[in-house]
């Protein structure tokens, strides 16, 4: 244990930093505090100047129904889902083959194709902007959900494969090999052997991917325009353009765009937890 | 199995562990070729074209890397990059201080953690969006805090002096939180039998850190590093959203300015957009292979 258990300090240290943890906490969490307590004060509060003190009366219901009624944000947020949920599940598929392919066989690339997908999870994204933009034109799906789908499964399969092929890595190998000297084939090897046992990194996956995606603002804006198309992040910035000044149904409509990565992480806190954290421990 | 095996069934058997791994890679190799790796030569051809992404390409060799040359804003654009990797580094010691300072067994203390570690989960357009209004001029609560601390207001976002400094300030939020939850989990998995018989050798504190700890959470500080600089360098978000690179261009990074350029509403010049991608690509390449490298060296140890 590192630093010094507090247990074994003196009451008024112990005392101490049971205080300061909440308030460290509070200093920690400012903006967000701020964001939240906007997002429920009435209109005529931020025309009086009060900004930060207590809200003269609780508007959370008006200002989030209007944030609903008078913006397509329900649209945004829908859009955002059915970016990401697809994406979602192409991309831990895909990478469920590649990482077993990766993990378990030994031919002369495998090295070069692991390095090859971890490389492609680091590089700019302004370098695949242009001809992504362009190829996604071409296709028809520029301004589509399609679109970014497409892209996005691509793009995260790299992150994701290093993440399954290091998981398999530590899986027992001699489950595979006693398997094949029954003569099981390799499909029925990955299907019915490693597969149910990657069920720990399938689901750390989807909460990671989930929320990359979900966050994603730069590929939402180059190719999507309308609103029909629109996820939530890009939605919300054009919003604030609209609502100038007016602070307390930008912050409801940050709060709403917020939740549903946040809901997920604390639904799957240790599955997130587990997949950001990959490699953080031995090495 | 039947004993009258067809011909291509006997090539499969002999053959399966030999093809078996092409036929999984296949699908993710196809989308990963045609997505990433296929656009990166693409992006390379196009800047030295010229193009404004609807009419014929023409080609223009260097000039595109010429005129960046002469560029102003892509000299602010470079030095903000560096001032960015500079400070971003910063979410490292201050992540290790967070773990240190939550690495304890007090109850709740697991709920501190994970709210703790909320920044990082929040989209950056909404920590954009909240250091905005927390910048804001007038009623910010960081623009009361200075002019209640120096008696003048400071509208960090439209300050040419400090708005990159500002937009920095918000990156390094999620960003330390990011970096404390690699190194609580590095810490959790500290080799206990170690740090006693440090202790007993009368090791404490900062020496006892800096000897004992700080070496076995070797792992976690690389994947800080390659996290916070790969993100340093990717800093588009909460530039965008913040200011859109001004005033004035002052806050201008390579990753906007590449964005602007190729699709601003004063055209588009995808070929010089291309070529900005290409520099930021060629200094990002320079880190990648450090990691990869060092990756490498790990993989045939293992």
């Amino acid at each position: 244990m590192f630093p010094t258990p507090i247990e074994k300090a003196s009451r008024f240290v112990q005392t101490g930093y049971k205080i300061l943890l909440p308030v460290a906490l509070f200093l920690w969490l400012l903006p967000l505090i701020g964001v939240a307590i906007t997002s429920v004060r009435p209109a005529g509060d931020l025309a009086a100047g009060n900004y930060f003190g207590i809200p003269s009366a609780f508007a959370g219901v008006e200002n989030y129904t209007a944030v609903f009624r008078d913006s397509p944000i329900g649209w945004y947020i829908l859009n955002s889902f059915k970016v990401t949920i697809p994406t979602v599940i192409g991309a831990v598929a895909l990478s469920c083959l590649t990482g077993f392919a990766l993990a378990v066989y030994r031919f002369k690339s495998n090295l070069v194709l692991f390095f090859l997908f971890v490389a492609g999870n680091f590089i700019p994204f302004q370098i695949l902007m242009v001809p992504v933009r362009d190829m996604t034109l071409r296709a028809g799906l520029y301004d589509t959900t399609m679109g970014l789908v497409l892209f996005h499964v691509a793009f995260q399969t790299g992150f994701c494969t290093l993440f399954m092929r290091n998981f398999i890595k530590g899986l027992p190998f001699a489950l595979i090999e006693s398997a094949r000297v029954e003569g099981v084939s390799e499909w029925r090897i990955f299907r019915h052997i490693v597969l149910p046992l990657m069920r720990p990194a399938i689901a750390a996956l989807s909460v990671l991917v989930f929320t990359f995606v979900w966050n994603d603002y730069f590929w939402a804006t180059v190719l999507v325009q309308g609103q029909h198309a629109m996820p939530v992040t890009a939605g919300l910035y054009s919003l604030n353009g609209q609502w100038v000044a007016a602070w307390h149904l930008v912050s409801a409509g940050s709060i709403v765009a917020a939740l549903p990565p946040v809901a997920m992480f604390f639904l799957m806190q240790r599955h997130f937890i587990a997949g950001l954290t990959l490699g953080a421990t031995k090495g | 199995m039947s004993n009258a095996v067809s011909p291509s069934s006997s090539f499969w058997k002999k053959n399966q562990q030999k093809l078996a791994p092409w036929l999984f890679l296949a699908p993710g190799m196809l989308m990963f070729v045609i997505y990433v790796l296929v656009p990166i030569f693409q992006s390379i051809w196009i800047s030295f074209h010229d193009w404004d992404g609807l009419g014929e390409q023409v080609w223009i060799g260097f000039d595109n890397y010429v005129e960046l040359l002469d560029d102003d804003t892509f000299y602010v654009a470079l030095k903000n990059n560096l001032i960015w990797l500079v400070l971003y580094l910063l979410s490292i010691p201050a992540g290790l201080a967070a773990a240190l300072f939550l690495n304890q067994t007090v109850t709740g203390i697991r709920l501190y953690k994970s709210l703790f570690f909320f920044p990082f989960v929040i989209s950056q357009v909404v920590v954009g969006l909240m250091f905005t209004w927390f910048y804001a001029p007038d009623f910010g609560l960081f623009s009361k805090l200075t002019e209640w601390l120096t008696g003048e207001q400071i509208a960090v976002l439209a300050d040419e002096r400090f708005v990159t400094y500002g937009i920095i300030v918000a990156g390094l939020w999620p960003q330390t939180a990011y970096c404390m939850i690699l190194y609580l989990t590095g810490l959790n998995n500290i080799n206990p039998e170690q740090v006693e018989a440090a202790r007993m050798d009368g090791a404490k504190g900062v020496k006892l850190l800096w000897n004992i700890i700080l070496p076995q959470l070797g792992p976690a500080t690389f994947i800080a590093m390659v996290v916070t600089v790969i993100g340093s360098l990717r800093s588009f978000d909460l530039v965008s959203v913040m200011t859109a690179g001004g005033p004035y261009g002052s806050s201008q990074v390579l990753s906007y300015f590449m964005y602007e350029q190729a699709l601003s509403e004063y055209g588009f010049r995808m070929g010089y957009g291309a070529a900005i991608a290409v520099v930021l690509f060629l200094i990002m390449m320079i880190f990648i292979s450090l990691f990869i490298v060092r990756m490498l060296r790990q993989e045939r140890n293992a």
